[in-house]
């Protein structure tokens, strides 16, 4: 099937404002006849709902944490992008919209990166209105900075907290709402199922993660605002929670899932300590600003680095990439690393790091400004690795970070089963085969402020509120289908912990489906995976019962999901015969070991039809056409 | 590392609850303290035991989940440290460990080391936020606000809201919890218009939630591991005045 993209015809500036003046709206008084659920409270979500709150609309929101102010958008730290051009450094929407367009490598379509570039500057307004205390100068106004992969400083900032005063911002609205009795939080519940009705989304099923019960929820249209899946690889950014299975089970129910193997590594994490390490952290790539990285020359070296004099020095991104240098963008940035790493230069325990160095940036502004920019992250460098990154340099490796892939969705965030829209990291939409530094807050905001509280009317309006309840037998049969599910992870009573399998998964995810895949590796991991997964059906040990709070059987029931997903990465990868952004296959590169595309076979949108646990999934393509920019070669040299 | 660990171990809010003894073999020092629990959890499952139940999500200190008092000091011994970033090289190996949950009224407990901490949520719902619709707001440099005003904003606005502050004050008070919200808001032109109204909702939110008042003791400050300061306690209380005399 060839999929339609949906996007509004006219030029591209113009085809938000045409289409939504061209989209159906839901009269004030019927709004609160509808009812939506949205999963997540995340950016995306919490802004999600809150809008559609204050629209009038009934909401239903979900979370696994204990707290809507938790999602793990709370952990970003680096900042947010807008057009706003207020250091008059030639900043404008189009460059905004290029720049991420070629940060994603071609692999975006055009229509939706502007939109969220155009709304990008009512974002920074929204949220300075709600007291996001972003970073400003003497004379009052906001400050920006530059980050990875732009040339124009325009990304707004609080502290090395964005993320958390960007969602303490959306949870505030959503507090509003919650308070005012349009929006219900359901905190410490699970969605494990999506419900379909006569192919449209109709519902969830879910677990009160507290005690226990299985139920479900109907509405009118579901926003699934689930974030993304790269847990799937073990060790990650993610917080420990972050799960594929919200969206996994939709593209069980129907839903395609999009560009799987687009994900992206971050070059600055603090490498791996030792076995027991459960999740990686980042440092924010705002470092690479002022820091500058470097292996030693010589393979081996194993001198202290205040030791290795200049001349035994390699500034390796300085040397290869001398226009862009330390903010080379994430993926060039990774595999960089990674080659020095293999080449038997890297840093530290294993030799699996590369020096992130503040030295000149001290020497040039002194501690106190590094301090005041870097303060918390040098603290948080501090408190894990025991070293104190004003006096030796620190060490980093890369990590996986950020899904780009995700549900299909169409320009109106709207996947292929109606009723079902797809918000934040959790959709595929903007970020092509990567994702530009600072761009990722942007979008979900985007998403959940201003794109959602316009499409979804026009969905609602065609449809009939209330027309269908949980006493459709769909959802008898879901939560039959859940219910039977725990009770078979609790009777497995094997010998291996849940952690177990996702530990093993997550090494043969990093070695073969990692940073560099090949076609060999690539089917070495559909080989192997599904013979973890029967393993894992047959011999994995889930304690408690299911009518409790059961943190073994939380787990279990994400990695059960994650074993499957795993595979449909793997195969998206496997049928991507060309590498593009966060995606490289060892097989397609230019004699220089850069990223060579493949634009007349390749440029399109992969979206994979589930077919069944062990049968093939179908893949329909959705081809992208570009207007307006021309498909250069992306060289940061 | 060995470690000697005494965990609050309790079924349900309604069970009977002990300090349980186990032990914690071949510790690195490099661990962080939940994964230091992993570990014991690891092996609990493995010989079909139950596992420790804990609250913990980001891993990095910033999503707030995370809450144990250890050895008597919510999130631990170190300073300014959240338990999800407290590592084991802070302790010594053949040390005894006491790990108990968030303790005070408001926050009633569900099982182990978990408990309820929605009242926080219900305090920001009272009224912690300006009540600007999405969409029709000013441009953003259309505010100004001077840098010291932006700093102290930021400063209050980096509460995780985990309740250490609740759980180290022998009021079970969440003044400072509040107070932080408070002072965020108020700082700002933004926030101004709806500061009075602000303060006396929140408080009043805070008292009925079954939290209890503040007397001084300061052990908030010293428990936050973000280093909120307790003269936001101040602040709230200038602000709850300002209200009542205007
Ligand atoms: C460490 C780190 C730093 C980052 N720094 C930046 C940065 O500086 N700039 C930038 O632009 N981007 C950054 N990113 C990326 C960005 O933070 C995320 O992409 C973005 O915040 C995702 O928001 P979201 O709303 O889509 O999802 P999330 O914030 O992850 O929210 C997901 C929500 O879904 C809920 N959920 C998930 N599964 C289920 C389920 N099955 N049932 C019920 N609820 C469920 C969760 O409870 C949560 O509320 C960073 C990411 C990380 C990990
Ligand atoms: S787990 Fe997020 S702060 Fe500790």
């Amino acid at each position: 099937m060839i999929l339609d993209g949906k996007c509004p015809s006219g030029p591209l500036a113009q085809k938000w404002d045409n289409h939504r003046q061209d989209m159906k709206l839901v009269n004030p008084a019927n709004k609160r006849k509808y009812r939506i659920i949205v999963v997540g409270t995340g950016l995306a979500g919490a802004s999600a709902a809150a809008s559609l709150g204050e629209l009038g609309y009934n909401v239903d929101a979900f979370c696994y944490q204990d707290s809507s102010r938790r999602a793990h958008s709370i952990a970003a730290q680096g900042g947010i992008n807008a057009a706003k051009n207020y250091p008059n450094d030639g900043d404008s929407i189009f460059r905004l919209f290029y720049d991420t367009i070629k940060g994603g490598d071609f692999r975006s379509r055009e229509a939706n990166v502007y939109r969220l570039a155009q709304v990008s500057n009512s974002i920074i307004d929204q949220c300075v209105a709600q007291g996001v205390p972003f970073a400003r100068d003497y004379a009052g106004y906001l400050d920006n900075r530059s980050f990875g992969g732009a040339q124009v400083a325009r990304t707004f900032y609080a502290r090395g907290q964005t993320g958390q005063q960007l969602l303490l911002g959306a949870y505030s609205a959503l507090s509003r709402q919650v308070k005012a009795g349009t929006v219900k939080v359901h905190t410490r519940t699970e969605m494990l199922d999506l419900v379909v009705v006569d192919g449209e989304a109709k519902g969830i099923t879910v677990r009160d993660l507290v005690t226990g019960q299985v139920g479900c929820y109907a509405a009118d249209a579901v926003c699934l605002c689930t974030g993304g899946y790269v847990n799937v690889y073990y060790l990650s950014t993610n917080a420990q929670g972050c799960n594929v299975t919200a969206n996994y089970r939709a593209y069980k129910k129907g839903a395609f899932f999009a560009n799987p193997c687009y994900t992206q590594i971050h070059p600055t994490c603090i490498p791996v300590s030792g076995e027991h390490q459960s999740k990686l952290t980042l440092m924010s790539e705002s470092l690479r600003n002022d820091g500058r990285v470097w292996v030693p020359l010589k393979k081996g070296d194993k001198r202290p680095p205040h030791e290795i004099p200049e001349n035994d020095r390699d500034y390796y991104l300085e040397r290869k990439y001398p226009s862009f240098g330390n903010l080379a963008p994430r993926d060039i940035s990774s595999r960089a690393a990674k080659e020095a790493c293999d080449d038997g230069r890297g840093v530290g325990p294993g030799g699996f790091g590369v020096y992130l160095d503040f030295s000149d940036a001290i020497k040039r502004l002194g501690d106190d400004k590094i301090r005041e920019r870097y303060g918390n992250l040098f603290e948080m460098y501090e408190r894990i690795t025991d070293e104190n990154a004003y006096k030796q340099p620190m060490r980093i490796y890369p990590a996986l970070h950020y899904a780009m892939g995700g549900l299909w969705v169409d320009y109106n965030l709207q996947s292929n089963l109606p009723g079902l829209f797809v918000l934040g990291e959790a959709n595929f939409s903007d970020h092509g085969a990567n994702r530009l530094g600072a761009s990722a807050l942007m979008q979900g905001l985007a998403d959940g402020y201003f794109v959602i509280p316009y499409t979804i009317a026009n969905y609602l309006a065609m449809t009939r509120p209330g027309a269908v309840t949980t006493n459709h037998p769909e959802f008898d049969k879901s939560r039959q289908d859940i219910e039977n599910q725990i009770k078979k992870l609790l009777s497995i009573n094997g010998r291996k912990t849940a952690k177990e399998f996702h530990r093993e998964l997550g090494k043969v995810m990093w070695e073969h489906v990692g940073m560099e895949r090949s076609e060999q590796s690539l089917k070495r991991a559909i080989e192997i995976i599904p013979g973890i997964r029967e393993e894992f059906w047959k011999n994995v040990r889930v304690t408690g019962s299911g009518a409790e709070l059961n943190q073994e059987l939380e787990r279990a029931g994400r990695i059960a999901d994650f074993l499957e997903f795993g595979e449909l990465l793997a195969r998206d990868a496997l049928n991507r015969n060309e590498s593009c952004g966060g995606h490289f296959r060892v097989e397609f590169q230019m004699p220089d070991g850069e990223a060579k595309r493949d634009d007349e076979n390749f440029s399109y949108v992969a979206a994979w039809e589930f077919k069944g646990v062990d049968q093939t999934p179908e893949i329909h393509k959705e081809p992208l056409v570009f207007e307006n920019v021309h498909l250069g070669i992306r060289s940061y040299k | 590392m060995n470690l000697n660990l005494y965990v609050w171990r309790q079924k349900g809010p309604n069970a009977a609850g002990k300090l349980q003894q186990m032990q914690a073999k071949n510790i690195s020092p490099d661990m962080s303290f939940l994964e230091m629990i992993d570990e014991v959890n690891e092996d609990l499952v493995r010989e079909g035991k139950e596992p420790i139940a804990f609250d913990h999500d980001c891993r990095e200190g910033i999503c707030g989940t995370c809450s144990q008092v250890i050895n008597g000091i919510p999130h631990g011994p170190q300073e300014r440290t959240t338990v999800c970033q407290l590592h084991m090289r802070k302790f010594r190996d053949g040390d005894s460990i006491y790990i108990e949950p968030w303790r005070a009224k408001a926050f009633p407990l569900i099982k182990d080391l978990i408990v309820d901490r929605s009242a926080l949520d219900r305090i920001i719902q009272a009224g912690g936020y300006t009540s600007c619709h999405t969409g029709g707001v000013p441009d953003a440099n259309a505010i100004l606000i001077p840098k010291p005003d932006a700093d102290v904003a930021m400063d209050a606005a980096e509460c995780i809201g985990c309740g250490a502050c609740v759980a180290a004050c022998p009021n079970g008070s969440a003044m400072l919890f509040t107070s932080a919200k408070v002072t965020q808001l108020a700082s700002l032109p933004q926030g101004r218009a709806e500061a009075a109204r602000r303060v006396c909702v929140m408080t009043e939110a805070m008292l009925n939630e079954g939290f209890g008042n503040c007397s001084n003791h300061y052990e908030c400050q010293a428990a936050c591991p973000k280093g909120i300061k307790v003269s936001f306690i101040a602040k709230l209380n200038r602000e709850f005045i300002k209200a009542h005399m205007s």
